[in-house]
């Protein structure tokens, strides 16, 4: 009887997400665990905030005072780069999308499956968190929302052996896609011919295909390039941007559909939606 | 084994919800696979002590507590929990009148059992080894007499 139901259970679930919200209930019974299980880790690491000495927090405060000027400086170059991409573009008569909004998540550090690599954060649907939405960090992309659940959302890494994110060669344009190796500091990219013009050190981003992920984003940089004379692929492997296994913040990031009207001059800057 | 305590349901479902605990404990990557399956084994050892009480209808819930807790496709730990346990309930009489070295390696074959029906479920979806669950069934089999006395020893207390 038990086993009836439970292989009917299994096929309902593998089939279709009819029970997407059941699923949604029953989390709300296991995330105090969840909490419980975070509470110890988050409560050390806050603790060894609180625990800095003046002098280190004076020198990272110096430190970041300097990185944000610098970042301000590029961000001016930024916008006056963008605004001249968009005429560019409306001479080409093509259309350009809006920037996104993110939502701040954070960690919630349990463990799910071990066999994958997947992640839980403290946002979920109550916060208008949906799947298939793409995750970043500061650094780079982290993957994409697989299952919103009410108060909490699993969040696949780009690194699972089941994930594929497409991704393009910064320097040239090139397009492929990176596959997860089921190690937390690699990618690979099997699709490339053995003359592909790649080269260690070539930074790989976001190409915007697949409709997930918005263009342009830091991936991962190419590490090794191995040619397979006997094969009709190389053997590519690249060392994702993002902070994988230290991140404790996450950007989940909501795409903004409408394009801007061609001739349009008026263009908002990123909107950033704080949690 | 057999003594009456009236808060039974309640160790039950705290020593469930430790276990669960347990599984979700944020651990390195490499060590992950060494990790026993600690709900089972709270489930086998309650179905064994009140099998009238805690039995395939209690374990199936838990096991879609763990497919839910895990993010996994809803009713693989069920199932596998639900196969396993009816052998202890067949079993429970014999079973418990082994010392608890025999029941460990007794019970090695049921985790075995459960870590298969795992096994062939998740790899409908992921391209992985058999050799990632059967670690398991061995700190299994390790940590039966762990669970065993200190389950003892708690309801004793209580």
């Amino acid at each position: 009887m038990a086993v009836l139901l439970s292989i009917l259970v299994l096929s309902i679930d593998q089939y279709t997400d009819k029970l997407k919200s059941f699923r949604g209930y029953v989390s709300l019974l296991i995330v105090p665990l969840q909490y419980g299980v975070d509470l110890p880790i988050s409560s050390v690491q806050n603790l060894s905030d609180f625990l800095l000495s003046y002098q280190s927090l004076h020198d990272k405060y110096t430190a970041l005072q300097a990185e944000q000027a610098n970042n301000q400086l590029k961000l001016l170059k930024f916008s006056a780069l963008e605004q001249e991409n968009i005429r560019l573009r409306t001479l080409f008569e093509s259309s350009f999308k809006l920037g996104e909004q993110v939502l701040v998540a954070e960690l919630v550090s349990v463990n799910l499956a071990r066999y994958e690599h997947q992640v839980l954060v403290n946002k979920g649907e109550r916060f208008g968190v949906h799947e298939k939405q793409p995750v970043l960090d500061a650094l780079g992309v982290v993957g994409q929302v697989t299952n919103a659940l009410p108060l909490t959302s699993e969040i696949i890494l780009i690194t699972d052996p089941n994930h594929a994110i497409p991704v393009q060669v910064n320097r040239n344009g090139l397009h492929t896609i990176a596959l997860g190796s089921g190690q937390l500091n690699k990618l690979i990219l099997p699709f490339l011919p053995n003359n592909a013009d790649i080269v260690p050190g070539d930074l790989l981003i976001t190409s915007g295909l697949g409709g997930v992920f918005p263009q342009g984003y830091p991936v991962a940089e190419v590490v090794s390039f191995t040619v397979q004379p006997d094969k009709p692929f190389a053997i590519i492997e690249a060392k994702p941007k993002a902070a994988l296994n230290t991140s404790r913040e996450l950007l989940i990031v909501w795409k903004n559909q409408s394009m801007i009207p061609l001739g349009s001059k008026s263009m908002t800057a990123t909107d950033y939606a704080e949690d | 084994m057999l003594r009456i305590s009236h808060n039974n349901t309640l160790i039950y479902w705290l020593s469930v919800g430790v276990a669960m605990a347990l599984t979700i404990i944020p651990l390195p990557f490499a060590s992950l696979n060494l990790m026993p399956d600690w709900v089972l084994l709270v489930l086998i050892y309650w179905s064994l002590g009140r099998p009238e009480d805690f039995n395939i209808d209690k374990a199936w819930c838990v096991g879609i507590l763990i497919d839910v807790l895990s993010g996994q496709l809803l009713g693989q730990h069920a199932l596998a929990y639900v196969m396993s346990l009816f052998l202890v309930l067949k079993q429970h009489k014999m079973i418990r009148q082994f010392s608890i070295i025999q029941q460990s390696l007794v019970l090695g074959l049921i985790l075995f059992v459960a870590q298969v029906v795992l096994f062939w479920i998740v790899h409908i979806n992921h391209d992985i080894s058999l050799s990632a669950f059967l670690w398991p069934v061995l700190t299994g089999i390790l940590c039966w007499p762990l669970v065993f006395i200190t389950l003892n020893k708690v309801r004793t207390l209580l």
